[in-house]
């Protein structure tokens, strides 16, 4: 036992590297039983998704295209639930008490969530796409016709950008409010309330004609659901400048919240 | 080393930290006693950088929490043992932790051995676990990356009698080995049992800091005679002042200075000590009494 171990503080050690953080962060999205069954429930999701498109899809419209819109909704869901979850935990169940703890640079926090998020968001869809391509196989084999691969490496990653951007859309969401119930309300809002809204006002005679106009510039749900469909430089501006008020505005004042926010 | 100096925090008109300044020092275990809500927690989280203050400065060992590479190899802390996914398991929650600091994994099988965690238990998810146990856990988790400082925000809080004999050895050898320690309680028993330096904080405050021995001797002297009339006149005589404690005196001086005047004056003692224990319970109630929330100074209502 040595009897004067000098209790000071080491300067110079390395400080805890992003990428250390971002594993760490990853790992605590699986490791609680709600995280494993959500994550789960993506691969089960998708699992199902494919059964239904091999039994009621008629066999000649059977493509890989209609496995991958058919993942669309329940992907839009679940991901951005993750997303909110990875975030809001730390304050619901009060995790950051520990994490701001060991890791002072709160921002470095911040950002190794939110790559972790387009990580795990990134292999989700991996998963559910390879999920979608047995499916193609085994439903074309099983309906008697020859697979069709209609999606491009374009599509493909389109898809993966779009679904990511909708879990981003929740890791925002969950910066901001920094509540899980409050969060997944607010993303439901975001993404299902505000686009119905949006609808009626561009339908409506009264509205119609200056709120057409505008609407691709301010409604970011379409601006997302372009990216699906063919989409042309103008809908890439569309994407950028909605996203400043829907995305950038409100990210930035979360994350100057958490920068300064007392963690209890 | 953990210096705080001149610490304040409000919230709205709220003082919940006034003007606090106080110093551990490395080998010894810090006691920081003050009833709920007299700013302890706050206090804490400010010196780990959860909670920014409104003035004043918190170092460790002269650096801010902020600017420490790695805390949690360099100052263990545990701030709420309850504040854990309540869906990990215990092993789980070591494991992150040794992962975000780096750590071989073979530290969370020590540590878990170290505060008598089982395998079984360490498997089983917090929420199934006693507020003892998650100490135990959180006592595990500030000692995972081998720290030279601890500080712990009632770490005594829910462990039975021999828990908290447990904890002192524990904090004892690690303050032996040179480390420092701050801890919190609102109990003074369990402070009594583990620290051997005293912080009294009250309303904010800090109303007395100390060694124990210290603030145990400024507790007094307890002295019983079997002419108690004759014994206060004796201690009256001499200058010192007195006060009915049972059947006999407390007395504001040592004991030496008590059997003194009792053995001048020619009065028989039958009992001479300090007023330990019970005394330092007196000074505590009295430090902060004042400041006590549920006080009913006409005596409780009926």
């Amino acid at each position: 036992m040595s009897t004067t171990t000098p209790a000071t503080v080491d300067t110079s050690v390395r400080s805890v590297p992003v990428t250390r953080l971002v594993g760490v962060e990853l790992r605590k999205m699986f490791d609680t039983r709600s995280g494993f069954w959500l994550m789960a429930s993506i691969g089960i999701i998708a699992l199902l998704a494919t059964i239904g498109v091999i039994a009621f899809v008629p066999p000649e419209s059977l493509s890989y295209g209609i496995f991958g819109s058919a993942f669309g909704v329940p992907m839009n869901i679940l991901l951005p639930v993750v997303a909110i979850l990875a975030v809001t935990s730390e304050w619901s169940q009060r995790t950051g008490l520990v994490t701001f703890t060991l890791v002072p640079h709160r921002g470095a926090v911040v950002l190794s969530k939110f790559l972790a998020v387009i990580a795990a968001g990134v292999m989700a869809m991996l998963v559910v796409l390879a999920v979608g391509a047995l499916g193609n196989l085994v439903g074309s084999g099983i309906r008697g016709v020859s697979p069709q691969w209609d999606l491009s490496l374009e599509d493909f990653l389109l898809l993966l950008l779009g679904n990511v951007l909708s879990m981003l859309i929740g890791f925002m969401l969950g910066i901001l409010i920094r509540n899980s119930a409050a969060a997944i309300v607010a993303y439901f809002v975001y993404s299902f309330v505000v686009p119905t809204i949006f609808g009626v006002l561009s339908a409506l005679p009264a509205t119609k004609d200056w709120f057409g106009d505008i609407q691709p510039w301010i409604d970011v749900n379409s601006a997302i659901g372009q990216l699906f469909d063919q989409p042309t430089a103008k809908d890439w501006a569309h994407l950028l400048v909605s996203s400043i008020p829907w995305f950038f505005l409100p990210m930035g004042l979360g994350i100057w919240r958490v920068l300064r926010a007392e963690v209890k | 080393m953990i210096t705080v100096q001149n610490l304040s925090k409000s919230y709205g008109g709220f003082r919940a930290v006034d003007d606090v300044s106080f110093q551990c020092r490395p080998g010894s275990v810090t006691g920081f006693l003050g009833p709920n809500g007299a700013g302890k927690s706050t206090t804490m989280r400010i010196i780990a950088g959860l909670t920014i203050q409104d003035s004043g400065q918190a170092h460790v060992s002269g650096v801010r929490y902020q600017d420490i590479p790695n805390p949690g190899t360099q100052i263990g802390v545990l701030l709420d043992a309850s504040a854990q996914h309540a869906g990990r398991s215990g092993r789980e929650i070591l494991t992150i932790g040794a992962r975000t600091m780096g750590l071989p994994m073979s530290r969370v099988d020590e540590m878990l051995e170290l505060v008598s965690l089982t395998p079984a238990e360490a498997k089983r998810k917090v929420r199934n676990y006693s507020l003892g146990m998650r100490q135990r856990l959180g006592i595990a988790h500030a000692l995972l990356g081998d720290p030279k400082i601890l500080m712990l925000d009632e770490p005594a809080n829910g462990l039975d009698p021999a828990g908290i004999h447990w904890m002192r050895s524990l904090l004892r050898e690690y303050a032996n080995r040179g480390g420092t320690v701050l801890l919190s309680s609102h109990l003074l028993h369990e402070v009594q049992i583990i620290a051997d330096e005293l912080i009294v904080i009250g309303n904010g405050r800090i109303v007395a800091q100390g060694t124990k021995d210290e603030l145990l001797q400024s507790a007094g002297t307890f002295v019983r005679a079997g002419d108690p009339a004759a014994l206060t006149n004796a201690l009256t005589a001499a200058g010192l002042t007195t006060n009915v404690s049972g059947e006999g005196l407390s007395v504001d001086a040592t004991p030496e200075q008590v059997g003194q005047a009792a053995a001048a004056a020619g009065v028989a003692l039958v009992e001479l000590r300090p007023a330990d224990g019970a005394g330092l319970e007196e000074m505590f109630l009295q430090l902060t009494a004042p400041n006590q929330r549920d006080q009913f100074p006409n005596g409780v209502p009926a």
